[in-house]
Formats: structure tokens, C-alpha cells, sequence
């Protein structure tokens, strides 16, 4: 194999395929440290890790998570894909794209050598909250702040790329609003990028100055507020929670279609419900600081413009289950995924509503309760709409089917292993269990023992999916350019494998 | 096939290695510049390869561009993309600065209020800072022993004012040199873009000045409590755009000495000509946000 090739390469399918590889590899480190966070859980009391080890573990997990296994996954996918359903000949800005790929590594080795460093890793958790971070952080923290720079760096160079393909090298006859789903899902989320993640990049610059510069924006005795930065924090982490989610939704939206062999229902209203939920993105962020004491009719206008978001949402959960109506399906792994997705997310989706009623989250906060619903709509949601994607699409990336059985049963044993490890979250955190505590009073015992033997079944699950993908690499039965009985768009109408130059212009 | 009839095909690069070497350049530059802050000596030694790698990158990838512009692989979609891509990325500059306006707005309306027990519950003011005063400008912070204020702040209509003077002349002078290029003036082009480098510069050397003052004799630094913070990190990061500006208007004055651009194909022009009215709009919302109101 010529390393030059993914070195230097300015082609959108290497290029997808190195975020793709990045992105697994980040998940199963970022999975590993949840084994070890679960196994601590399994018993009261401190059984393998210090309580500042346990913490630098969960903040790391949740860097890991969000910015390199599910972010880098779906550029994966929009760089494989948007092309092809687009009829593009590449991506728009070829070399950029290569350097938005070629950062991450660099961005996340420095992440991940925190842990070797004096002082450690980070232990503030991923929302690095002042004071915590900025009076009490370690030295490693400096070295957070640069990883998200450069992570930032990386994110806004790609999604300009993906809008100036989008809007650019659209094939003729392709106007936007007969665009695939996929490409719309990403092209919102792409603004989202743009505008959220410069504001995380001051955030940190804030934080560093903070630390060594003498400013007192988190500091109430120059004049600043520690409160502050939750503002600017999640007027950024809100707009990132939908960049988190909405490809996905753009996947589901092409994957329930075609194992429905019905047309999808209510395409213009999928495209407004995705601009409306990206809008109301920006304006709900101060739902997740209900108990800092914050004026109370504040809380009332976030709690009611979040509950808005249950619309625009509600539109996508309907239009799915009626593409599904009376549609002859069949249950291949990809819809699978896509079915535990429309279910299990909306399970998600609920426990937000309930985490957005202003008095029941001054009861939720901080507890276990936020966890299970975090995690309902991240891996539940975002994560499965990845796998989806992945069996979806594999085919037509390597030109062979993927092996059905193992598929069905990396679904079944991932769809059962997910519920047991978050369902019984719901219980702990309504019972009281706070959050990132490394240990916990007795009566939680019977349901931390339940979440840590599903979080080891999970984890073994994705084994199966990892063994499957590189098997499907590396041979299996022919795939036909359609791939799919039913599959509709310009990226079936191409052979499978997808030739490295597939269209010209 | 040439600049002024390029192919119809959309261009793609061959495979390159500029991205690469400006990803060993960030690695290096960031990692120097952290660890200079931690005091290690290697500090230096990193940030100095990390910025030369990226520079050297730059000048690369850059000359790699315009030879492909040059010898016409540009063609009108091409022209587009870049549009677009300059377009989305000042917008994320403009989100970058408004984060900063949002912490100057949030300090003034609400964390400054209610340390003063002006809004939200009395017991902060009570308990925490009983004969703290809620002002704008700040010149007495909560604590002013571990953060002294500023004695006084650098008023508006002093050099602020020239200052806005200035950076609106320069951007009239590259809207200038501008219409010059659209009418194939070459001269008129030279002369704008000089005069704009040099109102430029002016500004900058007023702001050194003024940052010198508050230093030397107003304490008003980084140090002296939210009015410093916000103050600085606003113009400190409005006068580093300035000088990418003016780095980036250097090298179109190089290329247009040259004899590059053509009326009607001159998007490295406009891109820099754009990246200066943007750079000066941020001005305006600095003079009358930071200074003035």
C-alpha cells in the first residue's frame, strides 16, 4: 500500500474514508474508557481508580465522543456521499479538504497525551467549567484549549467545503429542492458549523487568558462571572448537540425509504424541520443552566423555546413512521438500526422535554437522569444513524454486501446491550444518583450492576461490527450498482465500487 | 488556454503535500506556544519551526494557486467556490468576534449589575462585595487588591476617533485601487493599494501608541479587571486581523506590481479587498461598543 496516497490525497472517497477510520478508532478508545468509567460503577465504594483518575476518564470520554468518533463520522460520510449524490467530480476545494482531515490526528494526539502529562489529564469534565478549568485546571488544560483550536480550525474548513460543493457542483437539473435529504441534512449543519464553532474557539481563548494573562472574564472579583461561561459555552454546545444529530437524521431519512420502497413523505417539511431545529438551536442554550440562579422569566422563555423544538422534531418522527406506512419493508441491518433509531431517539427526545420543564430540572440537574438522556439521543441517535449509514453505504464503498447474519446480530445484541446499559440510568438519576462521582450510596447498587454488564455487551457488540466491515473490505458477494432493491438517487446509478473519479463536469 | 480563457472543466488538484506540512506547522506553532506560557525552554525552538513550516506553507500552497489560476485551470464555477469559501469564512470570523461583544455585553448588562446589587438577589452584593459599585467603566473592581482597575479609560473622541477616520479613508482607498483594476488603471490600482497599506499601518502605529498609554500610564491592562479584559481582547484581536490584512494587501500589491490580475478575473483582489471592509465594519462596532457608548 502507497502511504503517499492517504498522505497527499486530495480525492473526497480517501479522504471520507480517512475521517471514517479516524473516527473508529477514536470510538473504540473513547469506548474503552467507558468500560473502565462502568467498571468502577459496578460496585460502591472506590474499586479500581481515584476519584480524579475517574474524572479525567469521563472528560476525556466525552471529548473523544463528541469531537473524534461521532463529528469526524459524519464528515466521513458527507465526503464519501455528497459527491456522489450530488454529481460532483470532488469535493470543491480538494487540498482543503485534505487539510481539514490531516489536523484531527495531530489535534488528537495532543488530547490524548494529556493523560502522560505532569499534573494529567483534564478532570473538569468535556464542559470545562469555570472555575474548574480556569483556577483549579491542570497544566494539561493548556493543551486542551490548542487540540480544540485546531479541532476548530479543522471543522470550519470542511463545512465551508461542503457548502461550497453543495451549492456549487450541483450536477444541472439538480435544484436544491430536489436535493437527497443526506445532502440538506448537511448542508444546514455545515452553517451550524460555522457559526457555533468559532464562538467554542473564543471560548478557550478566554479560558487560556483567564489562566495566564490576568483577565477575569470567570472570575467575579475583577468584575467577570464564572456564569459567563456557561452562556458562551453552550451558545456554542447547543448549536454542536444538533451538528451532532441532524446528518443523522439526513441519513434515516434515505435509509426508510428505501427498505419501505416508498417514496419518502413530506420532503419540503423534513427540509424546514431540519432549518427550524438548526434555528431554535441558537436560541435555547441557557435550558442547560436552569439552577445557576438566573432570572426566572429567562428560564421561562428558554423553557418554552426549547419545548418548540419538540415540534420541528415531532414533524421528522411523524414523516418517517408515515414514508413506513403501508410500505413493503423488509429488515435488513441498515433499517434495523434505522428503526431502533426513530424509537429510541424519540425516547431521548421525551427525556429532554421532561429535562426542559424549568421546576422538574431543578430535580433532573446533575444527575443520572442527564446521562441516560444524553446518552439516549448520542448513541441511540447520533451513533446508530452512523452505524445505519455505514451498512447502508458499504456496498457501494467497497463493492461487496457485508455479511448479513453478523450484521443482525451486531444490531440485536448493540439495540438490547444500549437499553440495559442507559435505560436503568433514567431510574438512578430520578432516584437521586448524581453524576460524575466515581462512587454511590447502596440502593443504587442493583441498577449501576445492570447498566455495567450492558455497557460490556455493547462494547463486545461493536466488535462484531469492526470484524464485519474489514471482511466486507476484503471480499464478499458482488455488489450491483443499486445495491438495494429500492434505492433511489445518483450514487446507485454509479458502479459498485464507486470508481475513484465517478463524475465529470 | 490561458488566464483570460480558462477551461470549462471544473479543476482538481493533483494529490499535494502543502496540507500535511500546515498541519506540522499548527502542531508545532501551538504546542511552542503553550509551552512557552509554561516556561520550558523548548518553547521557542518549537513555535519558531511551527510558524517558519507554516509560513513556508502559505507561500507554497498560495503560489501553487495562483500559477493555476495563471495558466487559466480556473474556470467560472472555480471563481464561485472561492467566493463562497471567503463569503462562509469571514462569517465565522464575525462569530469569532461576536462571542467577544457578547462577553462585553454580558459583563456590562449583567455581571457588573448584579456584583453591584443592581439586578438579581441582593445577598450577592451583601455578602460578597458590600461597597462595590456598579459602573461603566469599571475603574474599581469587586476586589481591587488582587485586580486594580484602571484610573481612567482612553476616551472616544481622541484617537479612537482618527482611528475610525483612518481604517473608513483606507477602506475608500481599496474600493479606490479597486475600480482602478476593474478599468485596467494600473497606476490608480498601485497607488490605492499603497495608500491603503499605509493608512494601515498608521492605524496600527495609533493603536501601539494607545496601547502604550494605557500600559505606561492608565494601569488599564489585561490585568485590571473586565473593562481591561474586554478591551483587550476585542482590539488586541481587531488589530491582529489588521495586520493579516495588511500582510494579505502587501502580497496583492506585490502581484499587481507584477502586472497579475486582469479586469475581469481578479478574485485574490477581491477576497483581500472584502477581508479589509470586514476588518474595518469590526471597527465600527469596536468604536461605538468598546469606546464610545
Amino acid at each position: 500500500m502507497n502511504i503517499k496516497r492517504w498522505l497527499f490525497t486530495t480525492n473526497h472517497k480517501d479522504i471520507g474514508t480517512l475521517y471514517l477510520i479516524l473516527s473508529g478508532t477514536m470510538f473504540f478508545i473513547g469506548g474503552m474508557l467507558a468500560m473502565l468509567i462502568r467498571l468502577e460503577l459496578f460496585h460502591p465504594g472506590l474499586q479500581y481508580f481515584q476519584p480524579n483518575t475517574y474524572n479525567q476518564m469521563i472528560t476525556i470520554h466525552g471529548l473523544l465522543m463528541i469531537f473524534g468518533a461521532i463529528m469526524p463520522a459524519f464528515v466521513g460520510l458527507a465526503n464519501w456521499m455528497i459527491p456522489l449524490m450530488i454529481g460532483a467530480p470532488d469535493m470543491a476545494l480538494p487540498r482543503l479538504n485534505n487539510w481539514s482531515f490531516w489536523i484531527l490526528p495531530f489535534a488528537f494526539s495532543i488530547l490524548l497525551s494529556t493523560f502522560f502529562m505532569a499534573g494529567e489529564a483534564p478532570n473538569f469534565g468535556w464542559t470545562m467549567y469555570a472555575p474548574l478549568s480556569t483556577q483549579f485546571g491542570p497544566p494539561s488544560t493548556d493543551f486542551l484549549i490548542v487540540a480544540i483550536h485546531l479541532l476548530g480550525i479543522s471543522s470550519i474548513m470542511g463545512a465551508i467545503n461542503i457548502i461550497a460543493t453543495i451549492l456549487n457542483l450541483r450536477t444541472p437539473g439538480m435544484t436544491l429542492m430536489k436535493m437527497p435529504l443526506f445532502v440538506w441534512s448537511w448542508l444546514i449543519t455545515a452553517f451550524l458549523l460555522i457559526l457555533a464553532m468559532p464562538i467554542l474557539a473564543g471560548v478557550v481563548t478566554m479560558m487560556l487568558f483567564d489562566r495566564h494573562f490576568g483577565t477575569s472574564f470567570f472570575t467575579a472579583a475583577g468584575g467577570g462571572d464564572p456564569v459567563m461561561f456557561q452562556h458562551l459555552f453552550w451558545f456554542f454546545g447547543h448549536p454542536e448537540v444538533y451538528i451532532m444529530i441532524l446528518p443523522g437524521f439526513g441519513i434515516i431519512s434515505e435509509i426508510i425509504p428505501t427498505f419501505s420502497r416508498k417514496k419518502l413523505f413530506g420532503y419540503t417539511f423534513m427540509v424546514i424541520a431540519i432549518a427550524s431545529i438548526a434555528f431554535l438551536s441558537f436560541i435555547v442554550w441557557a435550558h442547560h443552566m436552569f439552577t445557576t440562579g438566573i432570572n426566572v422569566y429567562a428560564q421561562i422563555v428558554f423553557m418554552y423555546t426549547t419545548m418548540l423544538i419538540a415540534v420541528p422534531t415531532g414533524i421528522k418522527v411523524f414523516n418517517w413512521v408515515a414514508t413506513m406506512f403501508r410500505g413493503s419493508m423488509t429488515f435488513e441491518t441498515p433499517m434495523l438500526f434505522a428503526l431502533a433509531f426513530v424509537c429510541l431517539f424519540t425516547i431521548g427526545g421525551f427525556s429532554g422535554l421532561m429535562l426542559a420543564i424549568v421546576p422538574a430540572d431543578y430535580q433532573y440537574q446533575d444527575t443520572y437522569f442527564v446521562v441516560a438522556h444524553f446518552h439516549y439521543v448520542l448513541v441511540t441517535g447520533a451513533l446508530f444513524t452512523i452505524i445505519a449509514g455505514v451498512y447502508y453505504w458499504l456496498p457501494k464503498w467497497t463493492g461487496h454486501y457485508y455479511n448479513e447474519t453478523l450484521g443482525q446480530w451486531h444490531f440485536w445484541l448493540t439495540a438490547i446491550a444500549v437499553n440495559l446499559t442507559f435505560f436503568p440510568m433514567h431510574f438512578l438519576g430520578l432516584a437521586g444518583m448524581p453524576r460524575r462521582i466515581p462512587d454511590y450510596a447502596l440502593q443504587f447498587t442493583a441498577f449501576n450492576e445492570i447498566a455495567t454488564i450492558g455497557a460490556f455487551i455493547l462494547g463486545a457488540a461493536q466488535l462484531i461490527f469492526l470484524y464485519n466491515i474489514i471482511m466486507t473490505i476484503r471480499g464478499g458477494k458482488h455488489a450491483s450498482a443499486k445495491v438495494w432493491e429500492s434505492s433511489h438517487g445518483l450514487e446507485w446509478t454509479v458502479p459498485s465500487p464507486a470508481p475513484h473519479h465517478t463524475f465529470q463536469t | 488556454m490561458d488566464q483570460s480563457h480558462p477551461i470549462k472543466r471544473y479543476f482538481l488538484p493533483k494529490p499535494s503535500y502543502w496540507p500535511l506540512l500546515g498541519s506540522f506547522g499548527l502542531f508545532f506553532t501551538v504546542i511552542g506556544i503553550i509551552n512557552i506560557i509554561h516556561e520550558h525552554w523548548y518553547g521557542h525552538y518549537f513555535f519558531m519551526a511551527g510558524a517558519i513550516l507554516l509560513a513556508y506553507m502559505m507561500f507554497g500552497w498560495f503560489s501553487t494557486v495562483i500559477h493555476e489560476s495563471m495558466s487559466g485551470l480556473h474556470s467560472k464555477k472555480m471563481d464561485k467556490t472561492y467566493r463562497w469559501g471567503m463569503f462562509w469564512f469571514i462569517a465565522s470570523e464575525v462569530a469569532f468576534f461576536g462571542i467577544f461583544f457578547g462577553a462585553l455585553f454580558y459583563a456590562r448588562n449583567i455581571s457588573v449589575p448584579a456584583l453591584g446589587g443592581e439586578i438579581a438577589s441582593k445577598e450577592t452584593h451583601a455578602l460578597l462585595w458590600p461597597h462595590f459599585q456598579a459602573l461603566w467603566p469599571l475603574l474599581k473592581n469587586p476586589n481591587p487588591t488582587a485586580y486594580p482597575g484602571p484610573s481612567e479609560v482612553i476616551p472616544a473622541w481622541g484617537i479612537p476617533a482618527l482611528n475610525t477616520f483612518i481604517l473608513l479613508s483606507s477602506a475608500l482607498a481599496v474600493t479606490f485601487a479597486h475600480w482602478g483594476l476593474q478599468r485596467n488603471h494600473r497606476t490608480q490600482v498601485n497607488m490605492g493599494l499603497i495608500i491603503t497599506i499605509l493608512l494601515g499601518l498608521t492605524f496600527l502605529s495609533f493603536q501601539a501608541y494607545e496601547y502604550t498609554e494605557a500600559y505606561t500610564r492608565l494601569n488599564l491592562t489585561l490585568h485590571s479587571g473586565i473593562y481591561g479584559s474586554t478591551f483587550f481582547m476585542l482590539t488586541g484581536f481587531h488589530a491582529a486581523h489588521v495586520t493579516i490584512g495588511l500582510t494579505m494587501l502587501t502580497i496583492i500589491l506585490i502581484r499587481c506590481l507584477k502586472g497579475h490580475f486582469l479586469p475581469e478575473h481578479h478574485f485574490g483582489f477581491e477576497a483581500v479587498s472584502w477581508y479589509w471592509h470586514f476588518v474595518d465594519v469590526i471597527w465600527l462596532f469596536l468604536f461605538i461598543f468598546v469606546y464610545w457608548l
